[in-house]
Parts: C-alpha cells; structure tokens; sequence
C-alpha cells in the first residue's frame, strides 16, 4: 500500500481532480452525459450505460481483487441494510428516470453545456442531499432494519474470490453477445 | 490524436477506461470512485453560508464534513473532463431541453425543469438513503463485490425501468 502517497492531502486532491477530470471525459465520449441516452437505457432501448458500467466491473473486478491479492490495495464496501439499501435504491429510481441523469453524469451534462442539468437537477440534487442530511437523525430504525453490513459476495457464500468473479465475468460477457446479436 | 476529437468512443471501450481508471483511485488514492456524497458536502455548505452557522453540530455532516475532500475535487473534474471532451470534438453546446424529452413532451422549458428539479431531489434523497449513487454503488461497489451495491444497482434500474414507463407509457404502458 502507497500509504505514505494516500496521506498526502494536498497531493490528493489534485489527484482527485485529475482522476476526475479523465472520468469525465469518458462519460462525456461515452454518450452517457445525455438525457436521451440514460432514459434510452431506462425505456429498453439503448443498452449504452449498461455495457459501460458491466465492462468497467469485468475490467475493474480482476483488476482491484489482483491488486487485492498482492496487498497494494485495501477494499471499502459499503454496508448495507433491507431498511437503507432497498428503500435508497427505489428512492433513487424514481429520481433517475424523472431526471435523466445520475449525480455523475449530471456533473459531465453540465460540463458539456445541458441547461436542464444545471438550473434543474444539480440543484435538485443539492436540495435533497440537503433534507436527508436534516431527516437523518429521524431515520435511523429504518437505515437499520435488516442490517447485513459490508459484506462482499465471496464472503456471503463463503468461498475463494475468483469462484465468483470467474462466472460473473464470463456471464456478462455472454449477456454483450446477446445484446450485439439482437442488433441492441 | 484524431481519436481524442472523435464525438463519441465505443460503450466497451469506455467501460474498459473506466474500470482501468478505478485501479488508479484504489492504487494511488484509496478511493473508491463515487460522486454523491460530493453533493452532500456542498449542500452543507451552502446552508452554512446561508445561515451563517456551522453545520457541524448535525450528526450527518459528522459523517461527511461540509469541506473539500478528493471526492469534491473528482466532481468538479467530471465537469472540466466532459467539458474538454465536448469542446474538442465540437459536442458542445447550450441546450435547454434535450431532444427525447422535446419529442414526447415539447418545447416548454418550464416542465423539463420541474421534473429536473424534482427528480433531483428525489434521486438526492435516495443517494443518500442507498449511501451511493450510480458510481458509488454501480460501478465501484459492485466491481467490489459488495452485497449491498449489487442490491442498489440493480434497484436503481429495476425502479428507475418502471418509473420511465410510466412517465413516457402512462400507466397503462
């Protein structure tokens, strides 16, 4: 671990900006920053953020579990509860497809000139980012009904990384056949 | 460098940049690519600018302090990266109403903003509710293997599927 690096505040900030500013570009080259592309996908008929997001986890799951495995990095899953993931992620879809866009690509809609993103979402986003953060010392039984933490899957079934990872990349590979050869 | 001003790269290709980008957060920062919680901050701020009272007394922004952190500075770099992007490939330009929401519901700006605000409320609750957004819980916690970002994703999509019906089908779609 580069932990030395990782400490260095300043550092990591401009880290983060550069980081940033590459993921941008691919979002924005991805055709993922507009609206008629993300509720293409959410209508059925334009697989184009699903086969950014499973590619990026084929390539970043052998990746991150390699680098895992030589212990140059450390995992941070995030925990998870019936009461905070299932009823988040709901939440969150109705959001998604009322919006059109996600707190990323809303940032790469901006960055590429989509009003609607700016004077709308983005300060919609800003606003209920705000009431949870006022609602959250309220919401602390649900958040924790059905807490099952920070779990990974090969710890769930209790096995080597790789028996899962394996499989999930090979299905996913097969899931783009299907979808190239159906013309989607 | 022809590629660099292309209008749009292939979805493998991007997903592949994106996966190989998140080795380097891990590597070099220790960071999980996400982006939501970057809003949780600058709401905190602004409300403390607004009210001229620190935050910090609120559990939540204990949790996530109202400062500038690497996931800040990463957001405001998805906006120069999809500037530059759209800049050198002649992409950019200003648009009220993207085109799909034209066609199905005109040319008013007044209801696209309605529904761009209120879904970004709704979809600001429900990041902070799930703990992860699309980055967060899509791409790095499931290329993590996370029980619960594999349940979020695929609820996003799975919720996010259904209200689209019915805000282009109505309900009988």
């Amino acid at each position: 671990m580069l932990k030395t690096l990782h400490s260095q505040k300043k550092i990591q900030l401009i880290f983060g900006l550069i980081m940033g500013i590459i993921f941008g570009f691919l979002l924005q080259k991805g055709g993922v920053a507009k609206y008629d592309v993300i509720m293409g996908q959410l209508l059925l008929k334009d697989f184009t953020v699903i086969k950014i997001m499973l590619s990026a986890v084929v390539v970043g799951t052998i990746g991150i579990y390699l680098m895992k495995g030589m212990a140059i990095v450390e995992l941070h899953p995030k925990p998870g509860s019936f009461g905070m993931t299932v009823i988040g992620g709901l939440i969150f879809g109705i959001g998604f497809a009322l919006l059109g866009y996600c707190p990323g690509t809303i940032s790469a809609a901006i960055g590429q000139g989509n009003l609607d993103a700016l004077l709308g979402g983005f300060i919609g986003i800003l606003i209920g980012s705000g009431i949870f953060a006022h609602l959250y010392p309220r919401l602390d039984k649900v958040l924790q009904k059905g807490w099952f933490g920070e779990i990974t899957l090969p710890e769930l079934f209790k096995v080597n990384p790789w028996i899962v990872i394996v499989p999930l990349c090979l299905l996913i590979i097969i899931f783009f056949y299907i979808l190239e050869s159906i013309g989607l | 460098m022809g590629f660099l001003t292309l209008k749009v790269w292939s979805p493998y290709l991007v997903g592949v940049g994106i996966g190989v980008l998140s080795w380097f957060t891990f590597l070099l920062s220790n960071k999980p690519i996400g982006c939501s919680t970057a809003f949780t901050r600058t709401s905190g701020m602004i409300e403390q600018a607004l009210s001229g009272k620190a935050v910090a007394d609120q559990p939540y922004y204990q949790k996530f302090p109202a400062k500038i952190d690497w996931e800040w500075m990463f957001v405001l770099g998805i906006v120069i990266g999809s500037l530059v992007s759209a800049l050198i490939s002649g992409e950019f330009q200003l648009r009220l109403i993207p085109s799909l929401w034209m066609a199905q519901f005109g040319l008013a700006f007044f209801p696209r903003f309605v529904a761009a605000l209120l879904g970004g409320i709704i979809l600001g609750i429900g990041a902070r509710w799930a703990g992860g957004c699309t980055s967060g819980h899509g791409i790095s916690g499931t290329l993590q293997l996370a029980v619960s970002s594999w349940v979020a994703a695929i609820l996003f999509f799975v919720s996010g599927i259904i209200t689209a019906r019915v805000i282009f089908y109505g309900l009988g779609g």
